[in-house]
């Protein structure tokens, strides 16, 4: 018998779709490896193991009578940050404990729609702050290639879980990086698409003008199928496009002959890890060989990305976490009057989130505003303007995903500023108008996953989608699977 | 940049959040710290530059004007700490 568990998201689609395997059977199949797994990795915050069953055994009976959607009785799983109604969402915070949210995420809703299949939900940084998933308030994520190192973050649950095949697919959300980096550290493929392509819908709020919802898979194949269901406008938020989501799967043809990539010459820096130097170079040579043209370019202002997130996402967090003051949901800490009831419940709040709404509140406050806040804003126009410019010269480009592999876990909790250079690369593409994707393309001296990152223009996923797609199917690292 | 500890307690108080005294003292510290790191930002000559509020600008978005159904008053109401005849339930703000 075959292990469903081995089978990609696609692979596993193709079974059911030949009345090879069931839903029932894929979906208790990914149940019982977390039961097995699951003690160790940590991936999951909460399984829903009565609901998959349920909404599985709703799957094979919608098949049997001939119906098919896209994903119809595959089993995925969503980051806790994107609300699913009636099971619990905490966004990995004590604050949210015991949330259970009255409506479905947009993106979720399109997961029904599509006919999958909901496992559970994955761990995540509190209110996804955080690049090792250890500022969860309820427990750390371990790496599926070495239990001892993190998963990447924020949404290293979802990472964790897709490598560690406790499900076909999942979501994620990437503000900063947090589809990309903990992709780029368990081995799988991860999607950010360009900002408005995703509904925020139904997202926890953490940095509202660079919140966007991502994609992982196995492979790139996987991570389009879900994306491909997720993707859309939606009325419900103003920032959404309203652009055609083209079909993304057929887009993926494997041929790059001709398409011009950027190598940005800044973001191969003092810092950068000798291994992963090398394996990008080999991977950009691969692509080239592949057909496609490789030019030097730059993107001038891309040591100023991390001071420029580093104000904007706090204090964007500061005014969205205002909202947590024990009135309409969570926990309250009663205290002598309502002011102190106020700061006694946001006491719930981790340290990371703390920290991050006092930079905010302090970026923002009388005084300092224009010195902080305002510089960042028009910083901002300078880093967005280097892609435009970029891609009057290349339709994509490519770059380390993150200077590093995984890191130990405990070792840059204490430092936060040596946390926050984990993802220098990634940070750009969210304060510009870019999409960006992680692939794996190797493995350093100690048997840990790189990430090559591929940046495409506003809203042209299909064309990264497609370089990944034709750099994975020339080479064997997506078949490789970690030891658990 | 460095941040006095009276900045730390009024920046705190503005936020909402009680924080002990190992709390202010760490925070000032690593605040200050990340302070240095992003004042990296006044090198740059800005005064000519218009600023990014959003990644892809939209301007003056709105939903068609359709009656939609809303969430019943009991499933809003489900996560409330205290409630009280279909209100969330808190404690008086001004003097009775």
């Amino acid at each position: 018998m075959i292990d469903l568990t081995s089978l990609t998201l696609t692979a596993c689609r193709t079974a059911l779709r030949r009345g090879e395997t069931t839903s029932v059977a894929a979906t208790q199949a990914m149940l019982d490896r977390i039961t097995t797994v699951d003690n160790e990795l940590k991936s999951y915050l909460t399984i829903s193991d009565e609901l998959a069953l349920e909404q599985a055994t709703a799957a094979d009976k919608r098949r049997e009578n001939g119906e098919d959607t896209p994903l119809l009785g595959v089993p995925i799983a969503v980051k806790d940050i994107i609300c699913t109604r009636g099971v619990e969402t905490t966004a990995g915070s004590k604050i949210l404990a015991g949330f259970i949210p009255p409506y479905d995420a947009f993106v979720v809703q399109q997961l029904k729609d599509a006919g999958a299949v909901l496992l559970g939900k994955t761990n995540t940084d509190e209110f996804a702050m955080g690049s090792s998933t250890e500022n969860s308030a309820y427990f750390a994520t371990h790496n599926p290639w070495n239990l001892d190192r993190v998963p990447g973050g924020s949404s290293g649950g979802s990472a964790a879980a897709v490598a560690g095949r406790l499900a076909y697919a999942t979501l994620g959300t990437d503000t900063g990086g947090s589809v990309r980096q903990p992709a780029s550290f368990c081995g799988v493929v991860g999607l950010r698409p360009t900002y408005g392509r995703m509904s925020r819908w139904g997202v926890i709020a953490f940095a509202s003008s660079l919140d966007q919802v991502g994609t992982f898979g196995r492979t790139v194949a996987d991570c389009t199928a879900i994306f491909q269901v997720t993707a859309g406008y939606d009325q419900r938020d103003s920032t959404s496009i309203a652009a055609e989501v083209p079909d993304f799967e057929a887009a993926l043809t494997g041929d790059i002959r001709g398409l011009r990539v950027g190598v940005p010459r800044e973001y191969f820096i003092a810092g950068l890890d000798d291994d992963v130097h090398q394996t990008i170079r080999t991977a950009i040579d691969k692509l080239a060989e592949l057909g496609a043209e490789i030019k030097e370019i730059s993107l001038p202002h891309t040591e100023y990305a991390l001071p420029v997130y580093y104000l904007i996402a706090p204090a964007e967090a500061s005014a969205n976490l205002a909202r947590y003051d024990g009135v309409r949901f969570g926990p309250r800490r009663p205290g002598a009057d309502q002011t102190e009831t106020v700061k006694r419940t946001r006491s719930l709040f981790g340290p990371e989130v703390k920290r991050r709404i006092m930079l905010g509140t302090y970026a923002l406050s009388a005084g300092y505003y224009d010195a902080y806040y305002g510089r960042a804003l028009k910083a901002r126009t300078l880093l967005k303007n280097d892609f435009l410019e970029a891609f009057k010269q290349v339709d994509v480009i490519a770059t380390p995903t993150s200077p590093t592999t995984a890191f130990a876990i405990g070792e840059k909790v204490d430092d936060p500023l040596q946390m926050y250079l984990a993802d220098i690369f990634t940070l750009s593409i969210n304060l510009s108008a870019s999409c960006g994707l992680s692939v794996p393309c190797g493995f350093d001296r100690q048997g840990l996953p790189i990430g090559l990152q591929l940046i495409g223009n506003t809203l042209q996923e299909a064309t990264i989608l497609n370089a990944a797609f034709a750099y994975e199917q020339a080479t064997s690292w997506h078949k490789q699977t970690p030891p658990i | 940049m460095s941040l006095s500890l009276a900045e730390v307690m009024k920046v705190a108080s503005l936020a909402r959040l009680e924080l002990t005294e190992a709390e202010m003292e760490q925070y000032q510290k690593q605040l200050s710290a990340i302070l240095d790191a992003v004042d990296h930002l006044s090198e740059l000559d800005l005064n000519q530059v218009p600023p990014t509020a959003h990644a892809v600008a939209q301007q003056n978005i709105w939903r068609d004007d359709n009656i939609r159904s809303s969430l019943p008053i009991d499933e809003v109401l489900f996560n409330a700490p205290e409630q009280k005849e279909n209100q969330f339930l808190i404690q008086a703000v001004l003097d009775e």
